[in-house]
């Protein structure tokens, strides 16, 4: 189950009562949304094609591309133990096998996660050819696009907090 | 006949979609709420259509991209959009950085900071204060980070708060945020 718990908070451990503590309170609002929208984006009431495990997953290998060794020990977690193709999907030396939907999951996670700036038209044309409806590649969109957004705010708050 | 723009401009081009947009007449009770569509409020761009095909991220997009452009206190608005542009010109994404961009220079009435980051990026001789804020942004904007101690010492000792560089942290990740849909799901056309 997903933790109710603030994710950035608690990867960033920053010290409650510390001056960054307060800086943080004073947006307070921002940190809540973000929350809202990592339950929206992994956890959604309607995950359309996208399974909660599959979502997970690519968040694992965001986080690994990412190099973020606690958003990827996170999103391991969040996988689970009871299906074995999570932790599978999150290995990025693995790019999909002999699955088509799969691998162009993949290779677009990969792509938008690392490269945006190399997207074109043609690579959602390849999800569009494996059978990927609109509406499952904007909720992919969404999860590596906020995810990556999250790893950057936790990126930045621990230059934060390690400031002499 | 329109053309795909590919270089970095203040003049805002069109986007045009690579995917459907949400038909409104299909729309579910969910997705009108979101869109905040009422009868006499029933323009809603292309984009915003796209992205309510994923209306539970939707309906918290609005009010975090307020929030952190537009809040109360800290970052100034200006150079909250620099974090923007920075994170926009590491992902290439001409639409967002024309936006902000040409929102930088309304606030700022100049044009000369714009001109120089699209030209040399790390290397536009600007003022330290903005320099040290572009420069955390677009090494924060890589994949991974690569803003480190001495990027964050910048900041501190051109005179940034610590609401200030969060502010900082906030608008150019969320344009990591931002730059990932506008710039893969469609594309910026002019004439």
């Amino acid at each position: 189950m997903l933790q109710l718990e603030d994710v950035i908070a608690k990867i960033t451990g920053i010290d409650r009562g510390s001056a960054l503590a307060e800086a943080v309170n004073g947006r307070a609002d921002i940190m809540s949304l973000t929350q809202q929208t990592y339950v929206a984006a992994l956890h959604p009431t309607d995950p359309g094609g996208l399974s909660y495990v599959e979502r997970a997953a690519f968040a694992c290998r965001i986080s690994v591309l990412n190099s973020d060794r606690e958003f990827e020990a996170h999103f391991h977690n969040l996988i689970g133990d009871n299906d074995a193709s999570g932790a599978r999907i999150a290995d990025i030396g693995f790019v999909g096998g002999h699955d088509v939907r799969l691998s162009a999951l993949i290779r677009h996670v990969d792509l938008v996660a690392q490269n945006p700036k190399n997207a074109t038209e043609g690579d959602i044309k390849r999800l569009q050819a494996a059978g990927v409806s609109d509406a499952d590649i904007v909720r992919l969109s969404e999860l590596v696009a906020f995810v990556s957004y999250q790893i950057r705010v936790a990126a930045g708050l621990r230059l934060m907090r390690d400031l002499a | 006949m329109k053309k795909t723009v590919h270089e970095f401009t203040t003049k805002i081009p069109e986007w045009k979609p690579y995917v459907a947009p949400l038909d409104l007449s299909q729309a579910t009770p969910e997705q009108l709420e979101a869109l905040k569509v009422t009868p006499s409020n029933t323009k809603v761009s292309d984009y915003v259509l796209v992205l309510a095909h994923d209306v539970e991220t939707l309906q918290h997009r609005t009010p975090l991209f307020n929030g952190i452009m537009y809040n109360r206190g800290g970052l100034s608005r200006a150079e909250r959009e620099i974090g923007a542009v920075a994170a926009s010109i590491v992902n290439r994404c001409v639409y967002c950085a024309a936006v902000h961009a040409s929102r930088y220079n309304q606030l700022t009435k100049s044009e000369t900071v714009v001109d120089a980051l699209f030209a040399d990026g790390m290397d536009a001789q600007i003022e330290p204060r903005l320099k040290a804020i572009f420069n955390f942004a677009f090494k924060l904007s890589q994949c991974p980070s690569e803003a480190n101690d001495k990027d964050m010492q910048a900041l501190v000792d051109a005179g940034l708060s610590k609401e200030e560089i969060l502010d900082l942290i906030l608008s150019s990740s969320l344009f990591g945020w931002a730059n990932r849909l506008m710039h893969t799901l469609g594309e910026p056309l002019s004439d």
